[in-house]
């Protein structure tokens, strides 16, 4: 790791600014990602901002009936918070399938969402990598994929955001704040993260030197039935294959309502929000989440190794949306 | 159970065994190390000014407060180990994937890998060697002797570490992913095989002493650990192989 100074912001504002003086400045948290990227030089940072003083630490209701979640808030924090558990369960099962207990003790909500890809390629810097140096060419295309892209990836980029809290925050419609050098904004979570495109390198729309100060999660009442999904290598402390997260609003044996997000599959959380629609009116019966779960990876467009992961991923549908069909619980 | 007798002899420490014995070889490329971290050791209370590069901090480390000038880029485990000489805080994989370092840090489990030395003032960082109440043993240290919960031992700080929280994670409540009903506290007279190994996921054993691990646990959490032969015939429940 390359040396680097130091310092405590006092407020959000001292942070903007500090960042903005200095493009060779980032902000640290937790650093559970961070400090592991800049010891084998992905991040070679000369300043840090150290935030974790600032006040961003609280879980508090919105007046809707949502919950406003400080970024600085942990993951274990947020799995644990009464009002999570009883109103989320699919986004405290997100958070606690991901990482372990001792990196979710520390990690933050906004470390969470910014955290970046694990692609094998892009972390050994020995290798050619467009997210890490642009222009240079991408060898999972044609080399290792089985943990790679099925949708919306590009010729220059087949990596997956790695993040499971994200998928169920996704599926969930929530909303982050933000603030920078230009003030205060809020981004819709499904627009905060990028697809590859030409730009691999730009993982998310946030602008330099902005800082998510919270995250926002409006009222979803049927949430309580949301399940989330994780298959992976080995039962616990892998990322995922695949994931989904999805939750059903039901009236007798009709849906009126579904949420459906996938994990594992995407450079971003990916909403088949087409798969969603379908849900709609139709009963929720085998069938019909079959069909859902086609429409999902109608665009699937799967590399050498990462094949299987097209039936799995619809497997993991199915079996997603039968267990929220029957009231939610441990997927 | 053991009589006092017997645990106190247990205090017969490894590091002083490996210190005796390395002695006894003249073994030219540890000795070196060992100066040095008696050295720094020795000077670990005192003050100095920062070279460019350092900071000046002061950490809480089993109680007490150690003075020290560090680089920022310097890891609580390195801080730890290198020069304040508590080696018990193993250096595994040093990317957050392995559990050997595992410390508490205000009673929370943490990778003292992935921590900058320099964020943790303020805070109370606990390391294996601070379980101890002079010669006794934390429960949970004796659980891991009295089950076998290890083969080489290399792993076995942070699995001691982590093993510590885990119990205080059930008594404030503390959900896992498989957690059967999340509007529920888990207890300990519930926390089942499978528990115990989803909240254990995070450190490896390359020995896989795992189902001593396990009784281990199960016998601090106040369970019947299965005897010794029943331990190696510990079974996955099915609800897991999902």
């Amino acid at each position: 790791m390359k040396n680097f100074s130091y310092v405590r912001a006092a407020s959000v504002k001292e942070a903007v600014q500090q960042s903005g003086a200095n493009q060779a400045a980032l902000f640290i948290a937790g650093g559970t990602n961070l400090v592991d990227r800049m010891k084998v030089f992905l991040d070679e940072p000369s300043h840090l901002i150290d935030i974790t003083r600032l006040q961003m630490q609280r879980i508090e209701p919105t007046t809707d009936g949502g919950l406003r979640i400080g970024a600085l808030v942990s993951n274990t924090a947020v799995a644990d918070h009464p009002d999570v558990r009883r109103n989320y369960p699919l986004l405290s099962r997100a958070i606690l399938s991901g990482a372990s207990q001792q990196i979710r003790n520390v990690a933050t909500v906004g470390g969470n969402i910014l955290q970046r890809t694990r692609c094998p390629y892009y972390y050994d810097t020995a290798f050619a990598c467009n997210k890490r140096k642009p222009g240079t060419g991408c060898p999972a295309t044609t080399g290792i994929n089985r943990m790679h892209a099925l949708l919306g990836a590009s010729d220059q980029c087949v990596a997956v955001h790695p993040s499971d809290m994200c998928v169920a925050i996704a599926a969930l419609d929530a909303i982050v704040e933000v603030e920078g050098p230009r003030g205060r904004r809020q981004i819709p979570f499904t627009d905060f993260h990028r697809l590859p495109g030409d730009t691999p390198e730009r993982d998310t729309n946030l602008e330099p030197g902005e800082l998510i100060t919270a995250v926002v999660i409006p009222p979803l009442p049927f949430a309580k039935s949301g399940v989330y999904l994780k298959l992976r290598d080995r039962a616990s402390y892998a990322f995922a294959l695949v994931s989904v997260a999805a939750a059903l609003k039901l009236e007798g044996d009709r849906i009126q309502a579904a949420r459906l997000a996938l994990g594992g599959v995407a450079h971003k959380p990916w909403r088949p929000t087409e798969a969603e629609r379908f849900l709609i009116g139709k009963p929720a019966n085998t069938a019909t989440f079959q069909q859902s779960a086609e429409i999902a990876l109608q665009g699937a467009q799967p590399l050498a190794y990462n094949g299987f992961k097209v039936e799995l991923a619809k497997r993991a549908i199915q079996r997603s949306l039968t267990i929220s069909a029957n009231g939610g619980g441990v997927a | 159970m053991q009589d006092p007798e017997e645990r106190t002899k247990r205090q017969t420490s490894r590091r002083n065994f490996l210190g005796q014995a390395l002695t006894a070889a003249g073994t030219a490329i540890a000795a070196p190390t060992l100066i040095h971290q008696a050295t720094s050791a020795q000077n670990m209370n005192t003050t100095q000014t920062p070279a460019p590069g350092e900071m000046a901090v002061t950490l809480t480390v089993n109680g007490k407060p150690r003075s020290l000038t560090l680089e920022p880029r310097v890891t609580l485990l390195d801080a730890l180990r290198e020069q304040l000489g508590l080696v018990g805080s193993k250096k595994g994989c040093d990317h957050g994937q392995c559990g050997a370092c595992t410390v508490l840090i205000d009673g929370e489990r943490v990778y003292s890998c992935l921590a900058l030395a320099v964020m943790q003032e303020g805070k109370a960082i606990t390391t294996v060697e601070g379980l101890a109440n002079g010669d006794v043993l934390h429960p949970v240290q004796d659980a891991f002797i009295d089950n076998d919960g290890f083969q080489c031992g290399y792993c076995t700080p942070g699995q001691v570490c982590a093993s510590v929280a885990l119990l205080d994670e059930i008594k404030r409540g503390c959900a896992s992913a498989i957690t059967p009903d999340l509007t529920r506290a888990p207890q300990l007279a519930d926390l089942s095989e499978a528990e115990i190994k989803e909240r254990l996921s995070g450190n490896l054993c390359r020995c896989s002493a795992y189902n001593g691990i396990v009784a281990a646990v199960q016998q601090a959490a106040g369970q019947q650990p299965p005897a010794p032969a029943a331990a190696m015939l510990l079974t996955e429940p099915a609800e897991v192989l999902v």
